[in-house]
């Protein structure tokens, strides 16, 4: 049985009497261990999707079972219990709130579920840890650079050990470098078992997924599936193109 | 998300913005000092008309005193009125057995000149003389310190003797000798209108315990006491023994003297008709039980119609009367000085609410961020509720602190008004409201940031 399994799902936005069809009949199904991105240019209603996805929104119309759950019509209270134990998000701007530490942060998804101080601090600093953040965590967000804010919202998203992991744009707020290291954290991650959705509008992140879903005007246009084709380009070739075009500017 | 973590998240972000905090809060700083202040001004005024209540002779006493205005249907029967006599006084006695200690009273005042208290070269300014028997002292609570009451043969033969008050000896005598000993001025002769008077007995001075309290450290501690009258204590600004001696200034300016000296020696009007036939200033009395006063009334009332003749030129003055003004007025004071103050903290409460939607419109982003890592409406609402019962109880524990200072800086301000009485109470419920409202105030706004759409929010810039 997938992790993810949406049916037919439809989201329509009423814009000043105009009815905005923002996804249009969308199915998918998603296994745990995957590592997917989704692509399409502004406006085709991938931000949408994942938002559904991500217990965020409601579809209109449509089924989604998340590991076993049916969430599409969850109240909100179920949905934030959700988002807090099975979903971790990293976002474009990284969301970090400038108030409050980098451990402090991280800890916050922990602050809803009850955990109790020293158990929120050790399994912080575990996360941190793992992103190599740790010597970080009594810095505020405004001290660290686009990268190590970046990492610090992954820690952030892992903290709770969610089932899937979504990334709205990781990459869009980082020079070139530092986005290929974020992207081999997720690969990271994907190799460590973990479910990851990349969300771009960016072709070339798109291609270290292996799977990857085309979405335009609402709709799933083109899809690439290792499942179904065998002729995917792998990480390490990617990377290679990557590191090509880009000038290293430490020598 | 448990309680602990919820206060404590309130807390930072108050401190985070503490300048801003600390703005909001004086509205609510404020708003409770001003209750507490208010609730103390009222309360020591009401203190103060209480003492004064219990000291003019509580609620058991009944005076009757002359109304030259007869009702219309008598007035052709004016020149038959002759006031109050002894006639009423002795009748009295005899058939109205619901009151006791019948008193007659003959009194002047010497404030305009029409009586000269004096010795030597010194002058009494205000001196209340009253010519009256023994039984005036238990009426009007006097208490003899020194020296005796006047007698039965005192008043038969209208000796000149007489029993002064505190205050007369202050004005005549000095209250200290040159060795600080209070002098007891027994013996010694004063004059009233040239007329030598031998003083036989001396009040205790009736004073507030407070200034009582404030006489006994002086005095334990070695000094020399200033002169406790009230006009040097008003020129020397000490306003605490200004406005309490101020009620008890008319006990303390009282002579007594026999009723028959006082109508023998100082009423010009004296061969005019009989003893029994002269006109009372009033006629003094106790009842035995206040829940009888009632009935007592009316017994006193059937006995002086019979021996006025039918003619009503008498009027009932009672304490219950004067109780009922005092709290009526208490009542009134209180409720208005409740509605400004109340209104200073509901000013206090509309400033919380100003700064919390603010505040939440600030943290849109911040919200939006909570809500997608998992915060339920809940835990939005019950943080950002959290902040502003924060800042309230803050402001009403502050203004609970800080009111002892505005109640004595005003006090000092307003030298003659009345002292200031604080209590616990008063600041229970300041403190009260004060959390009252910056819950509510705390409501409108944790409502809309709970109903943020967390998509909308984070886009927010």
């Amino acid at each position: 049985m997938p992790l993810l399994e949406l049916r037919d799902i439809h989201k329509t936005y009423h814009l000043g009497g105009e009815t905005i069809r923002a996804l249009d009949g969308v199915s998918l199904d998603i296994d745990s261990g995957e590592f997917i991105s989704i692509i399409g240019p502004s406006g085709s209603g991938k931000s949408t999707l994942m938002h559904i996805l991500g217990c965020l929104d409601s579809p209109t119309s449509g089924t989604i079972n998340l590991d076993g759950m049916m969430i599409h019509d969850a109240s909100p209270r179920q949905l934030a219990a959700i988002r807090n134990k099975k979903i971790g998000f990293v976002f474009q701007f990284f969301n970090l709130l400038p108030k409050l530490t980098v451990r402090q942060n991280v800890e916050l998804p922990m602050i809803y579920s009850g955990l109790s101080s020293k158990e929120r601090r050790e399994r912080a600093m575990n996360s941190l840890s793992s992103v190599n953040m740790e010597d970080r965590s009594k810095h505020r967000p405004s001290q660290l650079s686009g990268g190590q804010q970046q990492r610090a919202a992954i820690a952030r998203a892992l903290v709770n050990d969610p089932r899937i992991i979504f990334a709205d744009e990781p990459t869009g707020n980082l020079d070139s470098n530092t986005g290929v290291l974020i992207l081999e954290m997720f690969d990271k991650l994907h190799k460590e078992g973990r479910t990851v959705m990349i969300v771009t509008h960016d072709p070339e992140i798109a291609a270290v997924t292996p799977r990857r879903i085309e979405i335009r005007d609402g709709k799933i246009a083109n899809e690439i599936d290792p499942k179904l084709a065998a002729d995917v380009p792998k990480f390490d070739q990617v990377t290679d193109i990557k590191s090509q075009k880009i000038p290293d500017m430490t020598s | 998300m448990n309680l602990g973590s919820i206060i404590e998240s309130g807390f930072k972000e108050i401190w985070a913005h503490w300048f801003r905090s600390l703005l909001t809060m004086f509205g609510i700083i404020l708003g409770v000092a001003s209750l507490v202040t208010m609730s103390a001004f009222v309360k020591g005024k009401e203190n103060l008309l209480r003492d004064s209540l219990a000291e003019s002779g509580g609620l058991e006493r009944i005076i009757v005193d002359d109304n030259d205005d007869l009702p219309d249907y008598q007035k052709h029967l004016e020149d038959e009125a002759n006031g109050m006599t002894l006639k009423d006084v002795y009748a009295l006695q005899k058939n109205a057995p619901l009151v006791y200690n019948v008193t007659p009273v003959i009194e002047k005042r010497s404030y305009r000149g029409s009586l000269r208290v004096s010795r030597k070269s010194k002058r009494v300014r205000y001196a209340s003389v009253k010519g009256t028997w023994p039984s005036l002292l238990e009426i009007e609570e006097h208490e003899l310190e020194h020296g005796r009451v006047f007698s039965d043969p005192d008043d038969l033969l209208a000796n000149t003797v007489c029993i002064i008050g505190t205050q007369i000896r202050n004005d005549l005598f000095g209250e200290y000798d040159n060795q600080g000993e209070e002098i007891i001025p027994i013996g010694e002769k004063i004059m009233i209108n040239y007329i030598p008077f031998r003083i036989i007995g001396m009040f205790k001075q009736y004073m507030s315990e407070e200034d009582r309290k404030k006489k006994e450290e002086a005095r334990a501690a070695g000094q020399t006491v200033a002169r406790r009258d009230y006009r040097s204590s008003y020129m020397s600004g000490d306003r605490q023994s200004h406005t309490t001696m101020r009620i008890y200034s008319g006990k303390n300016s009282t002579i007594m003297l026999p009723l028959n000296t006082l109508v023998s020696k100082l009423d010009s009007s004296y061969d005019r008709g009989s003893n029994m036939d002269r006109s009372l200033s009033k006629v003094a009395m106790n009842i035995y039980d206040v829940s009888t006063l009632e009935k007592s009334l009316q017994q006193v009332r059937n006995v002086l119609m019979q021996t006025h003749k039918g003619l009503e030129d008498f009027d009932f003055q009672t304490q219950e009367g004067f109780a009922g003004d005092i709290a009526l007025s208490i009542q009134n004071e209180r409720i208005s000085g409740m509605f400004i103050a109340g209104i200073c903290l509901l000013v206090g409460g509309i400033g919380i609410v100003n700064i919390m939607l603010s505040s939440i419109s600030e943290r849109v982003r911040e919200i939006g961020i909570r809500k997608s890592v998992g915060a339920t409406n809940m835990d939005v609402f019950l943080q950002i509720l959290t902040e502003s019962i924060v800042i309230s109880v803050a402001g009403g524990i502050a203004g609970v602190i800080v009111s002892p200072i505005l109640v004595n800086t005003l006090a000092s301000f307003a030298d003659d008004t009345t002292p200031p009485v604080m209590t616990a109470f008063a600041m229970a419920v300041a403190f009260g409201f004060s959390v009252m409202i910056g819950s509510m105030a705390g409501l409108f706004p944790a409502i809309k940031a709970a109903k943020l759409d967390p998509i909308q929010a984070l886009r927010y810039d």
